[in-house]
């Protein structure tokens, strides 16, 4: 392979790992507040994910619409999300982590049979938006998806908001406040219930946004969420329990290293190893690259990158 | 004289009762039919439904009772599925699994205790060749015939370069060996990826880099609409033809992956389209009793049900007659909506193997339309290992 063309594979492959990162990104900020703040597991995270895909597709299949959908899905995940908090697991914040592991699994079977009971077995078709359904020649030779482009977009927009809301508006610092000592912002005077059903439905409608820009390019269908649920825990981990700011990091990190591992550790082992062996080793590696690298940073810093309780 | 009315009628009455008395003929289906892949094993039952309710609730004239249960895709639970069926219902006939890894762990026991299985679906190598069984039938498929028909047809079409994709688990080793085992040409790349992975732009790029002349890819369920749809908004489809078997274009699948998949060549045995009598009139009955299209899965189960049909009219119903009842499934004596049917030495089809173009159906719709006879009465690779006792 020509250098030129490596390079521009090589940049390719990073714009991929972005967009995979943003996307995680999406869905860690979300779950890291909830973990840091009310100490509660909560597994079924990736459901609202998923509600934010069906009700997305639905209401775009519907009205023709891409933004209606986008209209729709956001309150309609954040709703549930809040619901659940008051329903289930405002119950849970005392009890053990394992009743909470419990709980919430037992969500995520509940929602996943709700979907197929609403919508049935069928994975519902969303397609891209026709003002987006283009490429793009960002570099001259690599001619990149514009929706792709659209979802880095959107979660570079989301972390700004989040910072510009954490550093510098009331609510951000209350919530701030909360995920490092709650009985003392308790006792400061903060409302921790209201900030608790706040938080949960802000990490919800994050969730179903990175759901409704996922169904486009991902089949939409019951279960989905979980696929997705697990990365989500390894970008905490690397992250630091709690940090906004970690969880961004730790999901570029770990849509990079994934995405490049996939792409690029076959030819890494095809110059010492016979293809079809390399290839066989290569996979297996790859998918366990972002495990790994949890695995280093962990030893490196058992709290994460950028822990919220430094 | 009163008293002899009474028993006469008492006598009418019990009549029906004690000719009836023959006990309907018990079928256990163990299938998929939650978690994602959930609608294959629908698909399966409604079509083995089928066959049973146009008789009026028998097979071959024999009355039947079919006890369905969800695996739920895991074979441990299959498992113990399958030995409630035999030791509590005691049940001389199953049929139903859908995968492959379901079916190796299910099926050698289930034969060992001289259990008649038809499989209308899974087919996988190992219970072709080596351990393959005499109470064992397929009536779908084995496992590499419908990626044998696309490695022929590629081949065939003058394609020299083409890049493989698979997820890295057995079947799908088996799948890409299949395909190679009759297109000869340069082999651009063979990927395995992550099983349940669902974002391919990695591999996308890397295929593009890789400028192959064609695709061809075994992605189960999920994971092929989101390649195809992913493929084609990269702006590939334009320029690089795909190809796989007919997992991945079902019509119940092409719903969910919309336009991308339009134009899309994929092998399979079965097509809603085939002018076969008996498919026609399947295929009417079919969207009358469902109303939607069937898919190749339905019609597995319909022909699975009919196969067993065949098979209880020849020993009137006596399914302890095990020996006569093989031979006559062996016979395959009924009319299958693939036309021309027989069995191999090692009791899967002999059939005949199409490709298939993914077109609109005019109604908004994407469906599958008939394209090429690759194979006529093909069979497959695994009979000369299959030594049967």
């Amino acid at each position: 392979m020509p250098f030129y063309v490596l390079m521009l594979l090589i940049i390719e492959q990073i714009l991929n790992g972005l967009q995979l990162g943003v996307t995680l990104f999406l869905m860690s900020a979300g779950l890291t507040l909830i973990f840091g703040i009310m100490q509660v597991i909560n597994l079924a995270h990736g459901s609202f994910y998923m509600i934010g895909a069906y009700v997305g597709a639905t209401v775009t299949a519907r009205s023709g619409s891409f933004l209606l959908g986008l209209l729709a899905a956001l309150p309609a995940a954040a709703l549930v999300g809040m619901l659940v908090e008051a329903i289930v697991l405002r119950r849970l914040y005392k009890k053990d982590h394992v009743d909470q592991v419990l709980a919430t699994f037992g969500l995520i079977m509940f929602f996943n049979e709700l979907t197929r009971i609403i919508w049935g077995r069928q994975p519902l078709f969303m397609d891209v938006p026709a003002w987006l359904s283009g490429t793009v020649e960002i570099i001259p030779g690599i001619p990149y998806p514009s929706y792709r482009i659209a979802v880095i977009g959107v979660g570079l927009l989301v972390a700004l908001f989040l910072y510009l809301m954490f550093a510098h508006t009331r609510i951000g610092m209350q919530i701030r406040a909360g995920a490092s000592n709650r009985e003392m912002a308790g006792a400061l005077g903060i409302n921790i219930k209201l900030i608790y059903t706040l938080v949960f439905g802000l990490g919800t409608l994050l969730a179903g946004l990175a759901g409704m820009m996922a169904g486009p390019i991902l089949a939409v269908e019951a279960g989905m969420g979980e696929s997705i649920l697990i990365l989500t825990f390894v970008v905490i981990v690397i992250g630091g329990i709690g940090s906004v700011r970690g969880a961004f990091v730790g999901a570029l990190l770990v849509g990079m290293v994934d995405t490049l591992g996939r792409a690029f550790m076959p030819t890494f082992f095809r110059l010492f190893l016979p293809t079809a062996h390399a290839d066989g080793v290569a996979a297996s590696i790859a998918s366990m690259s972002i495990y790994i690298l949890m695995a280093i940073i962990l030893v490196w810093r058992p709290k994460g990158l950028l822990p919220a309780h430094a | 004289m009163k008293k002899l009315f009474m028993l006469l009628v008492l006598f009418v009455l019990l009549l029906p009762s004690a000719t009836w008395a023959t006990k309907p003929v018990k079928i256990g289906m163990v299938t998929t039919l939650s978690t994602k892949a959930g609608y294959l094993g629908e698909e399966v039952r409604d079509g083995f439904k089928l066959a049973i309710a146009q008789e009026g609730g028998k097979l071959g004239g024999v009355p039947v009772e079919l006890l369905v249960e969800d695996d739920g895709r895991d074979p441990g639970k299959a498992k113990q599925i399958a030995d409630r069926f035999m030791k509590r219902d005691d049940v001389k006939i199953m049929t139903g699994l859908i995968f492959s890894n379901v079916a190796i762990a299910v099926i050698p026991k289930v034969v060992r205790s001289e259990v008649l299985y038809i499989s209308p679906n899974a087919g996988p190598s190992a219970l072709a060749g080596k351990g393959c069984n005499k109470n064992y039938f397929n009536v779908a498929y084995q496992n590499d015939n419908l990626d044998e028909v696309v490695g022929k047809y590629v081949n065939d079409a003058g394609f020299k370069n083409v890049y493989l994709l698979a997820p890295n688990y057995p079947a799908g080793k088996d799948h890409l060996a299949g395909f190679k085992r009759y297109y000869k040409g340069a082999i651009a790349g063979e990927v395995y990826t992550k099983l349940g992975q669902s974002d391919y732009a990695p591999e996308i790029a890397a295929l593009r880099a890789a400028k192959p002349d064609g695709v061809f890819f075994f992605l189960p369920g999920g994971m092929g609409i989101n390649f195809i749809k992913q493929f084609s908004q990269a702006g590939l489809n334009k320029t690089i033809p795909v190809f796989g078997p007919a997992f991945s274009f079902d019509e119940r699948l092409l719903g969910a992956v919309g336009a991308a998949a339009l134009g899309v060549k994929n092998g399979s045995q079965w097509t809603h389209d085939l002018d076969v009598p008996a498919n026609r009139q399947f295929v009417a009955a079919f969207r009358e009793a469902y109303g939607r299209t069937p898919t190749l899965y339905a019609s597995q189960g319909y022909d699975a049900a009919r196969l067993i049909g065949s098979a209880l009219k020849s020993v009137e119903g006596d399914v302890s007659k095990l020996d006569a009842l093989r031979a006559a499934l062996r016979k395959a004596d009924f009319e299958s909506v693939r036309g021309d049917f027989a069995f191999a030495a090692n009791q899967h089809p002999v059939q005949n193997l199409y490709i298939r173009e993914v077109v609109e159906d005019g109604a908004g719709g994407y469906t599958n339309k008939t394209l090429k006879t690759v194979f006529t009465a093909h069979s497959n690779a695994y009979v000369d290992a299959c030594k049967m006792d």
